[in-house]
């Protein structure tokens, strides 16, 4: 889709917010639904003759997401002081790290239209969020502080990506990256992940890189690929009516799926940046980045070759089931309750996703647990029920009932035993003499004929298999002359 | 990187982004007493670092990491009561243009 005689450069600025129990440089709790600067101290509203220090949890979380990313740890850190005015940050500065990254040198391997291409991560930056602001219409803001200091890891791509399509399936990529680490709950809709892009175009065989303009207000993967669509295709009408390219910081706008001027750039944002006299430096040792990777959970490519190859799915249901890590745990928790992997697969990319997107909600969100999603699939295994009856005790456990409770309070029993079925089948075949006659001539009709009678007489509860085993075996005995 | 001499309208510069506002007396006066120190400086760009690794700070010692764990200073109603102005646990501040910064 790329506007014709150009060529399109992207790059990405995504934020995460990392999930630790405490604020980057301050012990008070991050978290959500708190009551307005419930959250804050001393240190976050930058009362003079505090201190920082650095959270253990944040550094550790940045170094499993550099490992994730494929990316160098930085042995020798130390932190920076960024500065800006800016209500939502009182103490008038971000600590970040501007000389010595925590990670350099990443990449994601990423799929479009079935071509594989790695986007490098040029760095990584473990810093401080800033609180939120609200605007009144009487002449106020109002600021809560709570978000201020939560730790933040900027992930800073190499500008790799070629097209709209190419920067949706980076931020996929890295969603599910740095979502399999446990670290971030990398939502877009709750802030928990942001992304900022830079795009610029410039005429096929040019060397030098077109002007860059930076879009915000990014607020789903989705608009991202349409802001920077938008925007190629802005930039290729100027440059086609003989104009020149701004640098701009531009909005997107949801409603008319358009960017918009927020303001023109002349100059590098001047942050006046220096190393942070609050804080020594800090030097991660081997022992350290050893054990970061030996307690790094599996990648969901790691999950799906898992699958693959040891519990024997299909290589497109392993990738389904590796698209969040609520699925994948569930899965492997369900299969590690002894059900069988390729039934769990099916109801888990069937009937569960189906009922996630019917209640519009997520997996851990609802009743269902592993263990009764297992009990289920067992009951299916041994014949106790059949796969229509699996409908209802579905139904079921969505609400949290043990399945096994369940089939015995409802009768949902499937009948499999031989004695039991064998009067049936044979009263059945007396009815039916035509039948009998119609499959010795060939006429393969008559089977489903047959089965459908026993159903209906056993009210759907004869295991077909068992049926289909002694029907067989009755007609071949009952051979006319 | 050599500065070679400090002009007014950087002073003025920095002093914009200090949100320091100089009176024609103070920006003359900063000039040349910055202009000083840049002086003193340069000095040092007279030596020789090539291969030296920066020094980031003096002090030698490593940060001490603090364990993640959350202790809240339950101290936001004293927070607020400094604050010059406050509504319904928010810092009330003139209208401010929210600029994605």
């Amino acid at each position: 889709m790329a506007v014709p005689n150009f060529e399109t450069t992207i790059g990405l600025e995504v934020h995460v917010e990392l999930k630790t129990n405490s604020k980057a440089m301050s012990p008070s709790p991050v978290g959500y639904g708190a009551k307005p600067n419930e959250n804050t101290n001393v240190i976050d509203w930058g009362y003079p003759g505090v201190l920082p220090q650095a959270n253990h949890g944040a550094v550790e979380y940045g170094m499993m997401a550099a490992t994730a990313l494929h990316a160098q740890i930085t042995r020798d850190l130390h932190w920076d002081r960024k500065n800006y005015f800016y209500p939502d940050n009182p103490k008038a500065y971000q600590i970040t790290q501007q000389e010595r990254p925590i990670a350099t040198n990443g990449w994601l391997d990423v799929e479009v239209d079935g071509q594989t291409k790695r986007i490098g991560i040029t760095e990584m930056h473990v810093e401080e969020d800033a609180g939120k602001n609200t605007h009144g219409n009487s002449g106020y803001s109002y600021v809560d502080l709570n978000r201020q200091g939560t730790p933040l890891i900027e992930i800073v791509s190499e500008p790799d990506m070629s097209t709209p399509e190419e920067a949706y399936a980076y931020l996929e990529a890295l969603r599910q990256a740095i979502q399999f680490t446990g670290i971030s709950d990398v939502k877009m809709q709750e802030g928990s992940m942001r992304v900022d892009a830079n795009i610029s175009i410039r005429p096929v065989g040019s060397k030098e890189y077109g002007t860059k303009v930076e879009l915000k207000n990014l607020n789903s993967f989705n608009y991202v690929r349409k802001g920077l669509a938008f925007e190629e295709e802005r930039q290729a009408k100027i440059y086609l009516a003989g104009g020149q390219i701004k640098q701009q910081t531009r909005r997107f706008d949801e409603a008319t799926g358009e960017t918009v001027l927020m303001r023109e750039k002349e100059t590098a944002d001047d942050y006046r940046y220096f190393p942070e006299p609050d804080l020594t430096p800090l030097h991660i040792s081997d022992e350290w980045v050893q054990a970061v990777a030996d307690k790094l959970p599996e990648s969901a490519p790691e999950r799906r070759q898992h699958y693959v190859d040891d519990l024997g799915l299909e290589p497109y249901d392993a990738k389904v089931l590796t698209q969040t890590l609520e699925m994948s745990d569930f899965f492997d928790a369900t299969v590690k309750e002894g059900a069988n992997p390729k039934r769990a697969a099916n109801y888990l990319m069937g009937d569960v996703n189906a009922y996630l997107n019917e209640k519009q909600v997520d997996l851990q969100d609802t009743e269902l647990t592993p263990a009764h999603l297992a009990a289920m699939i067992k009951l299916i295994d041994d014949g106790t029920i059949s796969t229509k009856m699996a409908k209802k005790v579905f139904t079921a456990i969505t609400k949290g009932e043990d399945p096994v409770a369940f089939v015995e309070a409802n009768g949902l029993k499937q009948m499999s035993d031989p004695a039991e079925l064998q009067p049936i089948i044979d009263d059945i075949l007396d009815k039916n003499e035509q039948s009998i006659i119609d499959f010795h001539n060939g006429k393969d009709r008559a089977v489903g004929f047959l089965v459908g009678q026993i159903m209906k007489a056993t009210k759907g509860s004869a295991n077909p298999n068992v049926v289909n085993e002694l029907l067989m075996s009755s007609l071949q005995a009952r051979k006319p002359e | 990187m050599a500065i070679e001499k400090l002009n007014r309208d950087a002073v003025e510069n920095v002093a914009s982004l200090a949100k320091l506002e100089l009176s024609d007396a103070e920006a003359d006066m900063m000039t040349d007493q910055l202009d000083k120190i840049f002086d003193l400086v340069k000095m040092l760009g007279e030596v020789d670092t090539e291969g030296v690794e920066p020094t980031y700070t003096p002090v030698q010692t490593q940060t001490v990491l603090r364990d993640d764990v959350a202790v809240n200073a339950h101290e936001s109603d004293a927070l607020l009561a400094n604050a010059p102005e406050s509504e319904a646990n928010l810092i009330k501040v003139p209208t401010i243009l929210d600029e994605g910064a």
